[in-house]
């Protein structure tokens, strides 16, 4: 039965392995790709339904007891994340064969894919902070080869200062982690969180946790943090950015989700008043970035941080709308974030170029792009009664709660701003005056481009209009995360 | 001695970072692999470096050495030397197709 927890790590990692033997043979690689992936998002589902009626699955890797061994901890959150990651997983192995050239695709562009997802699921399934560290590690490692695939000039400068902020956040992970196992001797998160509950250097481990904290902002793209990842994200194929936009930031976000909820929560007055702080930065560093360039990815790209802020909002709350609000956030951002991207990728292939200025009357030859496109801008900025509404009502309920005024304003100038850059690439590229020079025969490609999109779009549309279903969900996860006792139950005692 | 090593390696941290803030590529990754050695040693220190007998071997034994700290850094060890050899790869390639190794030169600007 424990075994359970393990296999969503497993699926993606033998199909890594199996394609990285087949990388000539496209037409079979490309099968046992989708195969997989099918398999993988049916695993997630089963596994999802399982632990939401039957309760926390732990697996204690060799039989070691927690917390001497590695646990591998099937919580509500995680589950819910592995099931997203599938579904992005699933959308990415069907756009892939339209968005990369074939040279791409047979440069083990599905090993590395399938070898960030396992390090993805990892991430979110370990219990133990040392292995979190070897996870990052492990998708790290396939972003690389994922970054620098089909490298031109441009996209190997930028792929270099990527990976080397990366190294330098690494090595700042392990220094941390020896911070923290000298203090209270020990690396596994539940018993983390039951030790610094008794200890007595309080003061020393609020530097740790703002130590640590600096290691996931630099994952998770925080003001002042973030410069590395606008020029780095738009630089790989389409695809690549769908998936680095839609999960590596994400695991970042999580990891201070999981962290400062579980373990630090004995401080909240400093750590969490500083997450407020930086989320309100964020939110609006983010979003002008958005508006000050012309390119669609980087457009895109920039709105990546915006949605970063609003989930550490809810986070540095610290209040149950608050936690509800960044769990609700979190998944509809990782759907809607792939959806987005794989627009953007069919948008540059119809307009050949990704300069909004050369763009124009689209609509007329691709109005289903146009008009995905515009929903997918409404989704993001959270208009009622899309998915990114729901999340945001949450947290602003929260911080008018808790009379975080400027916090307030802060998140609704940002969601009008986020409009108001999506909705800039509608009207100037879909509508406009019709650019002459446009790619022709480009309309097969483009309609594959758009199936998989439409479908991620979809499935953020359920969950906003869905609510009714999808928050007793959300309401299980954010209880879990404030009360932090059934965790450590589930992984101590049993 | 915890106090020697701990001197040696913020010595190691801080020609890191020296390295790490120079324009060269190859100071830049010799900067990563001195960073990766000082949080070793760093690592290694957290754990106390000699407490007693070798753990585990014989039953019985109380006063022990951790060995945690040498089970995370082998790991943190392999996955360093691997990232350093990337890097090192990926260097020399965006120097041939860039035609410099200096990063001033490769900011890059915005109407590319």
């Amino acid at each position: 039965m424990s075994n359970l927890a393990v296999l969503p790590i497993v699926i993606p990692l033998i199909a890594s392995v199996i394609s990285a033997f087949i990388p000539k043979k496209l037409g079979l690689s490309r099968v046992i790709a989708k195969l997989f992936a099918i398999i993988f998002l049916v695993y997630a589902g089963y596994l999802a339904w399982v632990v939401f009626t039957d309760g926390i699955i732990v697996m204690q890797s060799s039989g070691w007891a927690a917390p001497f061994g590695i646990s591998i901890v099937a919580d509500y959150l995680s589950v819910t994340l592995v099931l997203i990651t599938s579904i992005v997983t699933t959308a990415a192995v069907f756009y892939a064969p339209s968005s990369l050239s074939q040279l791409q695709e047979t440069y083990y562009f599905y090993t590395f894919m399938f070898l960030m997802i396992s390090g993805v699921v990892g991430a979110f399934l370990t219990g133990d902070l040392f292995n979190l560290f070897v996870f990052f590690e492990v998708l790290l490692m396939a972003s690389y080869g994922l970054i620098v695939l089909g490298g031109g000039k441009v996209q190997l400068r930028e792929s270099l200062k990527y990976v080397l902020f990366n190294v330098f956040s690494s090595m700042l992970f392990v220094t941390t982690i020896g911070f923290i196992y000298a203090s209270v001797g020990t690396v596994n998160m539940a018993h983390l969180a039951e030790r610094i509950q008794e200890a007595e250097q309080a003061g020393v481990l609020t530097g740790l946790a703002v130590l640590l904290f600096f290691v996931f902002a630099i994952k998770a793209a925080i003001f002042p943090l973030y410069y590395w990842l606008p020029n780095s994200y738009i630089v790989p194929n389409p695809v690549v950015s769908a998936l680095f936009g839609a999960l590596l930031t994400k695991v970042g976000i999580y990891s201070i989700l999981r962290m400062y909820t579980l373990v630090f929560n004995n401080d909240v007055g400093i750590t969490h008043e500083i997450f407020i702080w930086l989320a309100m930065f964020t939110m609006l560093f983010g979003v002008i970035g958005a508006l000050s360039t012309q390119n669609v990815k980087l457009i895109v790209t920039y709105n990546i941080i915006p949605a970063i802020g609003f989930i550490l909002m809810g986070i540095g709350l610290y209040s149950t709308s608050g936690i509800e609000g960044s769990v609700y956030y979190l998944i509809h951002d990782m759907v809607i974030k792939a959806a987005l991207f794989f627009l953007v990728g069919a948008l540059v292939v119809a307009a050949g170029t990704d300069d909004l200025r050369k763009m124009g009357g689209l609509i007329t030859r691709y109005p289903v792009l146009g008009w995905l496109f515009f929903v997918g801008s409404l989704v993001l900025a959270g208009v009622p009664p899309f998915s990114g509404f729901i999340g945001k009502l949450l947290l602003l309920r929260g911080s008018l709660e808790q009379e975080e005024i400027l916090l307030t304003i802060a998140a609704l100038i940002t969601s009008l701003l986020i409009l108001y850059s999506m909705i800039r690439i509608f009207v100037r590229g879909f509508w406009g005056d019709t650019v002459e020079e446009l790619p022709e025969g480009q309309n097969k490609k483009v309609r594959n481009l758009t199936i998989p999109a439409a479908i991620l779009l979809a499935i953020s549309i359920f969950l906003g209009i869905g609510a009714e279903f999808i928050y007793p969900h959300v309401e299980t996860i954010a209880n879990m995360l404030l009360d932090r006792a059934e965790y450590i139950n589930a992984v101590l005692r049993e | 001695m915890e106090i020697l090593m701990a001197i040696l390696a913020s010595i190691l941290f801080a020609t890191a970072i020296y390295n790490l803030l120079q324009k060269q590529f190859l100071r830049i990754i010799i900067g990563t692999v001195l960073l990766s050695h000082a949080a070793h040693l760093f690592l290694l220190t957290m754990g106390k470096l000699k407490r007693g007998n070798p753990p585990v071997l014989v039953e019985g034994v109380t006063n022990y050495t951790d060995p945690l700290p040498q089970a995370l850094i082998l790991t943190s060890i392999v996955i360093s030397f691997g990232v350093t050899s990337f890097l090192l790869v990926l260097a020399y390639r965006t120097y041939t197709l860039n035609k410099s190794d200096n990063m001033d030169e490769l900011r890059g600007s915005s109407d590319e």
